[in-house]
């Protein structure tokens, strides 16, 4: 391990910099915003599942007093079946608008299909019932087996799956199928004493963000089109309205208001081309808001899946071979994230042999969106289950087993990439030394269970400029949304260069023509990338600082050092000056200092982590109790180290949810049943302990300050290690997600 | 269309009259007619809390409750709570806990917090989560927010 | 959402007249928590909101040892379980004003008003019913009584006839060793509708040891809340065990008629019947003994 840093800013816990706006109520997010003449938005979905869409009558909703314009996919610009690049892989740009506003098909029901903007909501709200569509109802389908059978209702007639390079030429729902391959599978094993082998099953789940979706857009008369909205990407809103309004990015601004949430549901866009449509024909600002409904029918769910995961070992518990199979559900258009759970699948482990097979399947669900580690979740549901069964078939500690098989710096991820040092195993370590993992957990019906998890978080490009101000505070300017904290802990990497306290970088999130292009918040990306562009920014900064106090000395530049905020001197003359001093000092000596940086960073450095859970069965109900949550994860650097905790909490919880109680629930017809808060049981404090976290720091060699990515690995042990305590608790392996009393009641044989 | 009603009320300690439809709720007339955009819309329907506020010192939602209800009622939001040199202890401590991750959910969770510490100024853990359980929060997981609420309680 | 008008009511009679001439496109507003959901979400179609917290009939919160207690329509939860003495003498009451929605809904939401809007799940209408709660209904042609097992007739449906409003609730004041105990069953802990729900109240003789008499009450297994009459009378006259207890418990599921839904299934329900019913059971019993 590298050499202990010692830090003045990082590893500090300062206050936000936007908290008092946020804590007063004056921070103003998508919904909040206000413009004179503002018309409101209404979009009419679908009550299908699957239907083909034969005429759309808007001529009594124009006609209601209050209406000022009605769109359909009539007035997107005509969408050619090709590939668009939009910064996160290509997509398919039919694909793309026509699940913005249907055209031929509605696909799921929430689809949707038309819009209205009227003079106030409700007039928006009555008039979308004045529009007269005409269904041909087709059968749906919703699960993700059934969606791969040959016999499966079809719903694009022209696609065909594309498996490993070679495309079929008969319509399937199968959009794609691929595969990892490492060493000699079948040798594998061969050489296993022992071969554990079971299916999963996970549901449908939603982010739960617990703002809905919002777009206001306007158009100048000079074709200028401005859209404020909440998003985890400005720029991607950008590009994603530059291809399916066929529009130049040059007309485009975005401006990102503050965000409610999206753990990765605010990246695709939905309702803000509407809100481009509806102020084109209007010439009007409109802002188009969703309900709860809307968010859970219309927007991206993160798939259900169907597992299977088979591993072998040898007695004494060396893992031989992986093999999995993991079929996604992508909803209505192709695009899960199985190619991602693929990556994750067996990445905490050092195995010599592995197969993977993935497929991406379409189906009437709303079409899936990432939710914080996409994929990873799932596949770590199956993999930590049965490396929990092999522990227990071997009789060897879990955490023994998964010490003895840990991924380390230079083992292969069956996918193909070599790790840089990681902290895998120093998660396990600090699981088995914490007092919780020590304690005894011995009552009838209480269990614990452990579980890792591996996401390989991402880089992509960022943008920051830093202005010096005369007082020694910078202003920071970045294209990084943020949702949870990240202006702090982007400003406090450039505080620390710059020898100043956090409190004097005076951070801002601005809008697409005002910043460099900075990729979305995604990815576990921002503290590392954007704040990797904040270090490089504010290194120029001290750059050019030094020019100027070597003119002020009259030495030469080389001659100026910096360190701990304090130019000097060195070879001569002996002269001192602090940062907050040369800053006042710029108008004499040149002018303004801005610092800027751009980043397309390629070390992102994997988080692993591991969690322990105890809990509680109530074999009467079925209902399960969180008693105790223990989480380690490496974070390389914590940089606010109470918001690295927030993240770890965060996502256990949601992990928890998904575990429990969380699912899309659906009747025959194809219709979701439980599209509000109420029925989406997402967990309430009541439910839940504290949240105890562990950060363990084993600094990334990708970044100055040793940063990792900590916003999703914490969602991916949840379940596995839930799964695993209720089996300590009550004797039974559960395969299914969530582990809801319904399926625990059955389960026990008491239903 | 119906008329709209005028409406006479006191929000943060101002008279205050307002025209609005009797379908409007209080969290649309706060919002929309205005401008106090910080109760929140998360669900609409009771379900979240992000559109807590105090009507006559009980805590609701203000989405349940019909802006003609307010006529000669006292409202308390979130943005009456701090003074003009000062936070409220509880948004100090929501604060220095990190209490807020994306932030929608806080002012909520803050007039939440205040209507239970009014009510009981010594609120066990239990007691906070139970009193809180209608207000969710989708980013921290609770438990910083639950510090917080302790360390307000602590503080005042 | 529909547009409406809005009526502040002053007097029982004025919305009695309002009811009789307007018919169904009108409905009554108490603390809003069903109603403006359902009007928002176009589950009642109306025209008139008629606002009732001005009368002062609605409003009475009154409790007489001998009398017992009359609770208001519109009486919201809060006001229920901050009152020592109902908290004392009717538990199973308050068990459930406590579990409706959050807080923030307990500050609005009407016993009353969730009697009202019949829903089969609703928390408070097993505990009236097993405390022989008995509703006091106005109408044009004067005042009726009904109990509340008979007041629901269907989901969202009760007996309440053109013009009819619920003015007040009244629940005789409890025998000498008695309680009442409501719980129900949901995946959470917080912010659900009841799977099942279960009430049951208790009178036991001096020496509490044997069961005078028991009533049990059922949520969210019928298309109404259900008075379990059998699993309740075999109660009468035995002594306290759990034998005792398990046979209530299974009378009371033969009567359930759940269905399968977003919030649980029929076999889910049958099961948890027989577990909250003995819970229940254990529940008051044990506040009886608890009790000095």
């Amino acid at each position: 391990m590298s050499e202990k840093k010692e830090y003045k800013v990082i590893g500090t816990r300062p206050i936000r910099h936007d908290g008092v706006d946020k804590v007063t109520g004056r921070a103003i997010y998508g919904a909040d915003f206000q413009i004179t003449g503002l018309l409101h938005g209404r979009v009419l979905r679908s009550p299908h599942a699957h239907a083909r869409i034969v005429s759309i009558d808007t001529s009594r909703a124009e006609a209601h007093p209050g209406v000022k314009g009605v769109v359909t996919a009539q007035d997107l610009p005509a969408a050619e079946d090709k590939m668009a690049d939009l910064g996160e892989g290509p997509v398919n740009l039919k694909y793309l608008c026509d699940n913005i506003l249907a055209s031929d098909k509605a696909l799921y029901k929430g689809h949707a299909i038309a819009a209205v903007a009227a003079t106030n909501p409700h007039i928006a709200e009555e008039a979308c019932e004045l529009i007269d569509v005409e269904y041909e109802v087709l059968p749906p389908v919703l699960e993700v087996r059934q969606a791969m059978e040959p016999d499966a209702p079809i719903l694009h007639e022209h696609l065909t799956t594309s498996s490993l390079g070679d495309t079929e030429d008969k319509p399937t729902n199968i959009a794609s199928h691929l595969q990892h391959k490492k060493g000699d599978i079948e040798k594998g094993f061969a050489d296993a004493e022992v071969v554990i082998e079971r299916d999963f099953v996970t549901g449908t789940v939603h982010q739960g963000y617990i703002e809905p979706h919002n777009a206001t857009a306007h158009y100048n008369q000079d074709g200028q089109l401005t859209v404020w909205c909440s998003t985890q990407g400005a720029f991607t809103v950008r590009e994603q309205l530059a291809e399916i309004l066929q529009y130049p990015v040059s007309k485009i601004k975005v401006v990102p208001l503050e965000i409610g949430g999206g753990f990765g549901g605010k990246i695709n866009v939905y309702i803000k081309p509407v809100a481009a449509l509806l102020a084109k024909k209007t010439g009007k600002p409109v802002k188009v808001l969703m309900n709860r409904a809307d968010v859970f029918e219309g927007t991206g769910p993160t798939p259900a899946s169907y597992i299977t995961i088979k591993i072998g070992a040898k007695k004494d518990g060396k893992i031989t071979a992986a093999q999995t199979s993991l079929a996604f559900e992508a909803g209505a258009y192709p695009g899960s994230p199985v190619g991602a759970g693929a990556m994750c699948v067996f990445a905490p482990y050092n195995i010599e042999n592995v197969l993977i097979d993935g497929y991406d399947v379409v189906l009437n669900k709303p079409k899936s969106a990432p939710y914080r580690a996409p994929g990873a979740t799932n596949a770590a549901f199956g993999t930590e289950t049965v490396v929990d069964e092999l522990a227990e078939t071997l009789n060897i500690d879990p955490l023994e087993i998964r010490l003895m098989n840990g991924a380390k710096e230079g083992d292969r991820r069956p996918d193909g990439p070599v790790y840089p040092r990681i902290g895998f195993i120093e998660t396990l370590e600090a699981a088995k030394e914490h007092p919780h993992y020590t304690s005894s957990n011995g009552k009838k019906y209480h269990g614990r269970g452990i579980a890792s998890g591996f996401w390989f978080n991402i880089g992509l490009e960022s943008s920051v400029t830093i202005n010096v101000n005369p007082d020694g505070t910078v202003n920071l300017v970045e294209g990084s949304t943020d949702i949870g904290g990240t202006r702090a802990s982007i400003a406090m990497q450039a505080a620390e260069v710059l020898g100043i306290p956090a409190e004097s970088v005076n951070p801002a999130v601005v809008d697409t023509n005002s910043i460099g292009y900075t990729a979305v918040t995604g990815g576990s990306r921002t503290t590392y990338a954007t704040g990797y562009a904040a270090y490089e920014a504010a290194q120029d900064v001290v750059k050019q600082m030094k020019v100027r106090a070597a003119k002020l000395w009259e030495v030469d530049e080389d001659n100026v050092q910096f360190a701990d905020g304090e130019f000097s001197s060195i070879n001569g003359k002996e002269e001192q000056m602090s940062f907050r001093d040369l800053s006042g000092k710029l108008s004499q000596t040149g002018g303004p200092v801005v610092g800027r940086a751009t980043m397309d960073p390629a070390g992102a450095g994997g988080a692993f982590a591991t969690h322990v859970v105890d809990v509680e069965v109530d074999v009467e109900t079925g209902k399960v109790e969180i008693l105790r949550y223990t989480a380690t994860q490496d974070a390389g650097k914590a940089i606010h180290p109470s918001y690295v905790e927030g993240q770890i909490q965060g996502g256990v919880v949601q992990g928890i949810g998904w575990a429990l109680n969380e699912e899309y629930i659906y009747n025959d017809e194809g219709e979701m049943t439980n599209a509000s808060f109420l029925d989406y049981r997402m967990p309430t404090c009541l439910d839940l302990p504290m949240i105890d976290t562990v950060i363990v720091e084993v600094p990334n060699p990708g970044h100055p300050y040793g940063v990792r990515g900590v916003g999703e690995v914490p969602i991916v042990p949840p379940p596995a290690a839930i799964a695993n305590a209720i089996y300590d608790a009550i004797g039974i392996r559960m395969t299914e997600l969530p582990m809801s009393p319904d399926r625990l009641l059955k389960a026990l044989g008491k239903i | 269309m119906v008329r709209k009603s005028h409406i006479q009320t006191t929000i943060n300690d101002e008279a205050v009259e307002f025209l609005c439809e009797p379908r409007q709720s209080l969290l649309e007339v706060l919002r929309d007619e205005l401008h106090l955009t910080g109760a929140k819309e998360g669900c609409n329907n009771g379900n979240c809390g992000a559109c807590s506020v105090i009507l006559d010192g009980r805590l609701v939602n203000s989405c349940l409750v019909l802006g003609v209800e307010t006529e000669g009622k006292s409202v308390e939001t979130i943005e009456g709570l701090a003074e003009p040199d000062k936070l409220h202890p509880i948004q100090d401590a929501f604060l220095e806990n990190a209490a807020l991750q994306c932030g929608i959910c806080t002012p909520g969770f803050i007039m939440s917090a205040k209507a239970l510490l009014d009510n009981n100024p010594n609120p066990t853990e239990h007691e906070i989560r139970y009193w809180l359980a209608g207000n969710l929060c989708r980013c921290t997981g609770y438990d910083k927010i639950v510090r917080a609420v302790l360390d307000a309680a602590a503080a005042t | 959402m529909q547009a409406y008008e809005y009526i502040d009511a002053k007097t029982v009679s004025e919305t009695v007249a309002l009811l009789d001439e307007k018919g169904d496109k009108a409905r009554l507003l108490a603390g809003g928590t069903d109603i403006i959901v359902q009007a928002r979400e176009g589950r009642r179609t109306l025209d008139w909101m008629i606002d009732i917290k001005s009368i002062p009939e609605v409003n009475e919160l009154a409790y007489d040892s001998d009398t017992g207690l009359t609770l208001g329509a519109a009486v919201p939860c809060y006001q229920i379980y901050a009152a020592d003495a109902i908290c004392e003498t009717y538990p199973g009451l308050v068990d459930a004003t406590k579990i409706i929605g959050g807080t923030a809904i307990q500050g609005r939401a009407a016993v009353g008003g969730n009697l009202c809007n019949a829903s089969p799940a609703a928390d408070c209408i097993p505990p009236l019913i097993v405390l022989n709660a008995t509703c006091i209904i106005a109408g044009p042609n004067g005042e009726r009584e009904i109990s509340v097992e008979d007041f629901c007739t269907g989901p969202g449906q009760t007996v309440l006839a053109k013009g009819e409003m619920l003015v007040s609730i009244k629940i005789p004041a409890p025998q000498k060793n008695s309680s009442s105990y409501y719980l129900r069953f949901i995946p959470r802990n917080e912010m659900d509708i009841a799977v099942v729900g279960a009430g049951a109240s208790v009178v036991l003789d001096d020496a509490k040891q044997r069961i005078v008499s028991a009533r049990i009450a059922l949520g969210a297994v019928a298309p109404t809340p259900l008075f379990a009459e059998e699993a309740s009378a075999l109660l009468a006259g035995k002594e306290i065990s759990d034998a005792v207890i398990d046979e209530a418990a299974q009378a009371a599921q033969v009567i359930a008629r759940p269905i399968s839904d977003m919030r649980g299934t029929a076999e889910q329900r049958t099961h948890l019947v027989g577990v909250l019913t003995r819970r229940a059971l254990n529940g008051a019993l044990q506040r009886v003994r608890d009790a000095a």
